[in-house]
């Protein structure tokens, strides 16, 4: 396993990425942030720290992709669902998916379909700390902590500290995840 | 899970995942839109060959909520009236490529025999005397919600124990969990061995008040060739749950349909502490959970036994 991000590094790059979503979004009502389960929830819930610091309060909501992945029957195992949560209203207004990693595009997409569900957002916007490429679908972040470039039978590995304990971005190979027994993307 | 025929095949770590998946669920119902594409392309049967309200409208909608394909078959109006064996309709039917049937019956059995008839997986939707395994996870759903826990929780279930089948589905599952059961009615409606299903027996109000919970079941009138009491009347009298026998604070469930007046009061099935209409609801969001345990994933397993297991 590489570390490529430590704990100040992260930070920073939220802090960042705060910045360019409150220049981006200068118009009212404020900008809403929406994190992806499971790690997106947490990077989401920093960004709304910063923010507060920035323009004042955001709304924030949780979102489950599981019921609209578009490999649900390709799977063997049954996917675990989790509750959404979204208690503003999307609609009028804009919403920042907030996720770890960005690879094929699919959750993106996913969660694309599922906010929709929930309203009309006047214009989606996405944030990811980590973009590390091989895209297998027309989308691309508004935001990026970190652009690494790897190799597909790489894994890029994200800790937070809410989930996992400590905050770290490593890279590891599909050997060291499977014996780590950590999720690797 | 490739069918649920009965409440006992779930062991009780499954019984718990699937009210966990149900509860998450839930909150489909309060969206814009009211429904998620997980099981889109697939096909849901709906095989009533009885009459059925809530059960068959819950599993079409639970269904529809998942993007599935639903085809509705009710015995009336179809060809079995031209004389159509019920295996030749389930033939027939199979053979238009349901992924799940979902059979609703007279007979003790049927659903089995469905599942052992087409490739499709089957869910039991209550058949004959014997079982009813989604309204039995339904039960659970809405005493957990109500009561905030299932261990050790006292249910009396009290009427026609002998010709029901939420009753025996309830039982197995109130066991499963770790709830304690008795059952009350007159002793010519207490099937004989009950006590194996884990359940004491009372054929007399007396002891309801240690009751958390008192479960009222329906005279199955349709399954009895003969009424086996004296009168109905004398039947209210003895056995009818109305405001002077249930406590404050215990909760009332009712399986549907109510014939206010006889196995309950009307006055009390409307009282907040009725869970009725909390049953109705929890039948949406549990089907949705059975459904999708059964559907969800799993296809390409399918096909490849299918083929002779060559992995």
């Amino acid at each position: 396993m590489k570390v490529v991000l430590r704990e100040r590094e992260i930070n920073r790059a939220l802090v960042r990425i705060a910045h360019e979503i409150a220049e981006r979004n200068p118009d009212p009502p404020p900008p809403a942030l929406v994190g992806v389960l499971t790690r997106g929830v947490p990077l989401a819930r920093r960004l709304q720290a910063a923010l507060a610091r920035i323009v004042g309060p955001v709304p924030i909501g949780e979102l489950d992709i599981g019921l609209y992945r578009d490999d649900l029957a390709l799977r063997g195992e049954l996917p675990v669902v989790r509750a959404s949560r979204i208690d503003f209203d999307p609609a009028k207004r804009t919403v920042v998916i907030v996720d770890d990693v960005l690879y094929t595009g699919r959750t993106a997409r996913a969660a694309i379909d599922a906010l929709f569900d929930y309203g009309r957002p006047a214009r989606v916007q996405l944030a990811v700390l980590v973009d590390r490429g091989h895209r297998e679908l027309p989308i691309r972040p508004d935001y990026v902590g970190k652009n690494l470039p790897t190799a597909k039978r790489e894994h890029v590995v994200v800790s937070v500290r809410e989930v996992d304990g400590r905050d770290e971005v490593a890279i590891a190979v599909r050997e060291e995840v499977q014996a780590s027994g950590g999720v690797g993307r | 899970m490739n069918n649920l025929l009965g409440i006992g095949e779930l062991e009780r770590r499954e019984i718990e995942e699937l009210l966990a998946l149900a509860e998450s669920f839930e909150g489909i119902d309060l969206r814009e839109v009211k429904k998620v594409p997980a099981l889109r392309g697939r096909t849901v049967l709906n095989l009533f060959m009885e009459p059925s309200t809530r059960t068959r409208s819950s599993f079409e909608l639970a269904a529809k909520r998942l993007s599935a394909d639903v085809l509705n078959f009710s015995a009336a109006g179809s060809s079995v009236e031209k004389g159509e064996s019920f295996k030749d309709t389930v033939l027939t039917l199979s053979a238009q490529g349901p992924d799940l049937i979902v059979v609703r019956a007279p007979w003790a059995g049927a659903a089995e025999l469905v599942a052992r008839w087409s490739g499709a997986k089957v869910v039991n939707a209550g058949d004959g005397g014997h079982e009813h395994p989604t309204q039995a996870l339904v039960d659970l759903y809405a005493l957990k919600r109500r009561m905030g826990r299932l261990e050790g929780l006292s249910v009396w279930v009290v009427g026609d124990i002998a010709h029901s089948r939420v009753a025996r589905s309830l039982l197995i599952a109130l066991q499963k969990v770790g709830a304690r059961a008795t059952v009350c009615g007159p002793p010519t409606l207490i099937p004989p061995a009950v006590e194996a299903l884990g359940a004491d027996v009372s054929y007399t109000l007396a002891g309801l008040q240690e009751a958390d919970v008192v479960y009222a079941l329906r005279l199955q009138r349709e399954r009895m060739a003969e009424l086996p009491l004296p009168s109905l009347r004398e039947y209210a009298a003895c056995y009818q749950i109305d405001g002077g026998r249930l406590a404050p604070g215990q909760l009332l469930c009712h399986a549907g349909p109510v014939n206010r007046g006889v196995e309950v009061d009307g006055r009390v099935v409307d009282l907040p502490q009725s869970a009725v209409l909390d049953q109705v609801r929890a039948g949406l969001a549990v089907r949705m959970a059975v459904i999708y345990a059964l559907l969800a994933g799993g296809r390409e397993r399918a096909a490849v036994q299918a083929v002779g297991g060559v992995a």
